[in-house]
């Protein structure tokens, strides 16, 4: 399609970049920055041609590249594009410059960014593997450096939290791991080659009922994990609440992303009929996810843990909206998770500089910052508007389109979620109001405004926060062909119909 | 197939078969080097150069590889074949193991250099012993006679003993030496019961007639299995498989770190390569008999070492109870007595020497003088003491842990899948969450080295003596990283390699 190979690009530029970075001499931080914000500014602008040379209005995969790595084993290098990746990518692409420049490590810088941008190419691998090894290999090479991120730059808890993440997530990928052979191996018993391909492995299907159910569970559970939903989620917390500012960024921004973009793009994609039946299951999860991770966020004294339990019911949203299995519920969901991970990620910075001031997460600690610091309360105000999803800003079209998705398909569960988006208010407006609001008292007198430097890193953000807010065509254009084939596919396979308005819908 | 047996009669000459050497060849170039070395080191005991020992024992190592290169091509172009009466087999499978016990020979030797300077031990003997040791590996490798398997093993054994005690003046390693001798002593009395029992219901103890004969008989009564039994016992036990791994710990934890590495490397492969050559190729029409056994045994090790590890405080310990799990995902493998399962077990031995190999090279530096010190507190703060050793100690640990981009993670995948593929799912889900047990105590060791907190009041501070390396060490240290990463990026030739180093068809 293009001479230049961007997806690999994407995924080697920033393991290129940790290598410089760890090459520059240990006394010389300052150099560290300015290439790791190179490198990752490199990445977003490469991003942001595949965005720009995306073709609108196709289904299938762009961009594709396709290198035989393991050639015995049917293994290649496989990468591609679609509507429902290409966001994804692009998000991660954008917050990655984000959390670098909106935070520092408080030591060893060095090391600290190589592992920034090892998590990176990891993470756009996962984006954009369609083999299922290559798929594997990302997945678990993210564990790597967010593990020493968590554990090497955070809060007091860090190493228990670290420690925490890693066992959780690792235990969810080795039965994804015997999930992925079997598939491979089934497939290959049934046609004779080995191969593991997504897409060959999707279209020759061949197995039966029983064994999709157990290889989608093998698969699912290794995702809920990731997302968290429900009863999953425990590591969250602590490791969102432990980790340095960056890297809770990026945990909630990006790596949240993964169990939810691999539902679609595994376990929608590969078990379409078994993703249909067990449709009641998950959404009933979301939807506990929602409520649960409202009430919890409620009572939380840590702001930062607070943010942490919204992202349960947030990603309880994602969750609700993928398996309404209707257009725009994915469609929705989809947005959503690029809202999430601009909202949560910049709370997540806000916060971060809180505690830079205050060197306090707790709330009962704050007080009246708005009188101190006007600009500051107002940009958090901004962020947290578009979290609880008002009108006008992009948590609400997410919301809105997740809601409709599954109103349409499921009209209890989109009954019960809708709650959600009123306890989201509660939590959100009375942490703001017990933050910013009141007299000010003693240290919190001499809070500082919102620097220039500050508003440089979020500007981009907020302005993408309005955009998607009032004008979301664009985006909802490029993934709908790849949601719409998705859903058919689903349909076609467990013998149902979305209701026409699902699929009616131009906007 | 037909034993040629030399036939004894009275009042005539012994018929001696004719020795094709380089059958034998890399078994032989190690033991004719042994002898050379230990007589050289008689008449030079005085003013050698630095490293000329460590040096040879690389040259000579380096030098098997060539007739094995020879006969990997020759089997590659004529096939598989026995030699010397039937006595030894020439197959992929025996060069694939003699390249693993080259390797992991190399590896010790530099390592070992700059450790018996520091511990005023040296000399040739820890050399030549490891050559010996070596070389009995090899024969077992290619063994296709019980008696030479029996030999192999004998050899392999008794130069380990020696190498376990080495450290005279220090207790644990007299300790180790005892303990390793007599329970080794114990499995080979096991083993060669064993044999007696496979001889006496099948009558021979060649490999080849062995199959032969249970092809065509269908033996019932139990004679054939208790041998198997026998045999499982006394190979398991030099595997450090589940319930015979009772020595483990407390061997690898006393033995000098180097012998410890090699012992690690070395009786495992040859462990198996004989286990692998008995059961999944001369007993393979019984394998409906040995399949729940090994399954057992696998289960068993994978979570008895994995758990157990997680409770160590000390890491030559803790590596030894992982090295059980080890030999737990290895058995994965051979418990599906697939070829893909026997390469799986077969990429997994040669991934795991150069982990293991290069772990405890991290281990013999840190330890200091006298191998004291190997506890958790020892590795305290390592990053910042020599951040190279402690990053290259974290990729054999997260290759391990089974970590993408290593080849611990290829070789966790391989037997995995073999399994898989035998439809084990069991085995396959136990094998994964054994590795997430493991991960723990991998990680906890990370932790130690790069996230301890600085020592609070009172407590005691991390250590700060400095660490030297030896350049020996840091180049046994650089080829095991080397190929760790190499082959966890680029595997398809090593599994090529494995895949074609198949068992004789028997």
């Amino acid at each position: 399609m293009l001479g230049f190979p961007v997806l690999t690009a994407l995924i080697v530029l920033p393991a290129i970049g940790a290598a410089l970075v760890v090459a520059i001499p240990r006394t010389r931080p300052e150099i560290v920055k300015v290439v790791a914000l190179a490198v990752s500014v490199a990445v977003l602008v490469l991003a942001c041609y595949g965005l720009y040379e995306f073709a609108t209005g196709t289904a299938g995969f762009q961009f594709v590249s396709r290198h035989v790595w393991i050639k015995q084993w049917g293994i290649s290098w496989h990468l591609g594009i679609d509507g429902i990746s290409l966001f994804l990518v692009v998000l991660t692409a954008l917050l990655f410059p984000f959390a670098l420049a909106g935070s520092d490590a408080h030591h060893d810088v060095k090391a600290y960014t190589a592992w920034m941008l090892v998590l990176e190419a990891g993470c756009l691998g996962v984006f954009l593997a369609l083999d299922l090894f290559l798929f594997f290999v990302f997945w678990e090479i993210v564990l790597v450096p967010m593990y020493f991120l968590i554990g090497g730059w955070g809060y007091e808890g860090r190493v228990y939290a670290a420690l925490k993440f890693f066992i959780y997530t690792m235990t969810g990928s080795a039965l994804m791991l015997v999930g992925i052979l079997a598939l491979v191996f089934i497939h290959a018993g049934h046609t004779g080659h080995l191969t593991f391909d997504l897409q060959t492995l999707a279209r020759e299907q061949s197995f039966s009922g029983s064994t999709a159910r157990w290889l989608f569970a093998a698969f699912a559970v290794s995702f809920a994990i990731k997302v968290p939903i429900f009863p999953l989620h425990t590591w969250l917390p602590d490791a969102h609440t432990e980790a340095p500012t960056a890297g809770s960024v990026i945990l909630a921004g990006v790596l949240l992303k993964l169990g939810t973009y691999g539902f679609l793009r595994f376990g929608l994609y590969l078990f379409p009929k078994v993703s249909h039946d067990l449709a009641p299951l998950l959404l009933t999860l979301g939807v506990v996810g929602i409520i649960y991770g409202a009430i919890v966020a409620a009572v939380q004294r840590d702001l930062k843990r607070l943010i942490a339990y919204s992202s349960v019911a947030h990603l309880g949203f994602i969750i609700l909206g993928t398996f309404a299995l209707t257009t725009q519920g994915v469609q929705g969901g989809i947005i959503q998770m690029v809202n999430h991970g601009l909202s949560t990620g910049a709370l997540f910075l806000l916060v971060g500089m809180i505690y830079e001031r205050r060197h306090t997460r707790e709330i009962a600690d704050l007080g009246g910052l708005q009188k101190v610091a006007p600009v500051f309360a107002g940009v958090f105000m901004l962020v947290m508007l578009s979290s609880v999803g008002l009108p006008g800003l992009n948590g609400f079209v997410g919301e809105f389109l997740v809601l409709i998705g599954t109103f349409i398909s499921r009209r209890w569960w989109a009954v019960v979620a809708a709650t959600g988006v009123i306890l989201a208010a509660v939590y959100l407006l009375w942490a703001y109001q017990r933050v910013f609001h009141g007299v000010p008292e003693g240290e919190n007198l001499k809070f500082p405004e919102l620097r220039w430097r500050e508003g440089a890193v979020l500007a981009p953000v907020l302005a993408l926060i309005v955009f998607l807010g009032v004008y979301p065509k664009p985006v909802l254009d490029r993934m709908e062909p790849s949601v719409r084939t998705l859903v058919e596919r689903v349909d076609r396979q467990a013998g149902t119909h979305q209701p026409s308005v699902a699929q009616g819908g131009h906007r | 197939m037909i034993a040629a047996v030399a036939q004894v009669q009275p009042g005539q000459p012994l018929q001696l078969p004719h020795v094709d050497w380089v059958t034998i060849g890399p078994a032989g170039i190690f033991f004719v080097g042994g002898l050379a070395m230990l007589l050289a080191g008689v008449f030079l005991r005085r003013r050698v150069p630095r490293g000329l020992w460590s040096g040879t024992t690389v040259v000579i190592a380096v030098l098997a590889l060539w007739p094995a290169f020879h006969l990997w091509h020759q089997i590659a172009s004529g096939g598989a074949r026995t030699a010397i009466a039937d006595a030894v087999v020439v197959d992929g499978f025996s060069i694939f193991i003699d390249v693993v016990i080259i390797s992991a020979v190399v590896m010790a030797a530099l390592l070992t250099d700059g450790y018996l300077r520091r511990e005023n031990l040296e000399g040739t003997e820890f050399y030549v012993l490891m050559l010996f040791s070596a070389s009995g590996g090899m024969l077992m490798a290619s063994a296709n006679d019980l008696i030479v398997v029996f030999l192999g093993l004998e050899i392999l054994s008794i130069a380990l003993y020696t190498l376990a005690g080495f450290q005279q003046r220090r207790e644990g390693s007299q300790e180790a030496a005892i303990k390793y001798f007599v329970l080794g002593a114990f499995s080979s009395a096991f083993f060669l019961y064993g044999i007696a029992l496979v001889y006496g219901s099948t009558g021979s103890t060649n490999l080849g007639v062995i199959a032969d004969f249970l092809r065509t008989n269908s033996l019932t009564n139990g004679l054939l299995l208790g041998g198997f039994a026998l045999l499982i016992v006394g190979l398991g036990f030099k595997v450090a498989a589940v319930p015979f791994h009772m020595w483990t710990p407390d061997v690898y934890q006393g033995s000098p770190t180097p012998a410890t590495a090699f012992m690690a490397a070395v009786a495992k492969a040859a462990g198996f390569a004989a286990l692998l050559r008995l059961f999944v190729s001369t007993f393979n029409t019984y394998r409906l008999d040995w399949q729940p056994i090994v399954w057992a045994l696998a289960v068993l090790s994978l979570l008895v070492g994995s758990v157990l590890a997680v409770v160590q405080t000390d890491v030559k310990r803790m590596l030894a109870y992982s090295s059980i799990a080890h030999a737990g995902y290895v058995l994965v493998g051979f418990q599906t007595a697939s070829n893909r399962g026997v390469a799986g077990a077969l990429f997994y031995l040669f991934a795991y020497a150069f982990m293991i190999v290069g772990s405890f090279a991290v281990v013999t530096l840190v330890s200091g003088r006298g191998d004291t010190d190997a506890s958790l507190d020892a590795f305290r703060g390592l990053s910042s003491r020599r951040p190279a050793l402690a990053f290259v100690f974290t990729i054999f640990l997260l290759a391990q842990t089974g970590v993408p981009l290593t080849s611990g993670f290829l070789a966790k995948f391989y037997v995995i899948s073999a399994a898989v593929e035998a439809h084990s799912y069991a085995l396959a889900i136990i094998a994964m969450i054994a590795a997430v047990i493991a991960a723990f105590f991998y990680l906890r060791l990370i932790v130690v080295m790069y996230m301890a907190a600085p020592a609070a009041e009172g407590e005691e501070a991390a250590p700060t003596a400095r660490i030297p390396i030896a350049v020996g060490a840091g180049m046994s240290l650089t080829i095991a990283v080397g190929f760790t990463l190499v082959v966890g990026f680029l595997p398809a030739s090593v599994f090529d390699f494995a895949r074609h180093a198949t068992l004789l068809k028997l």
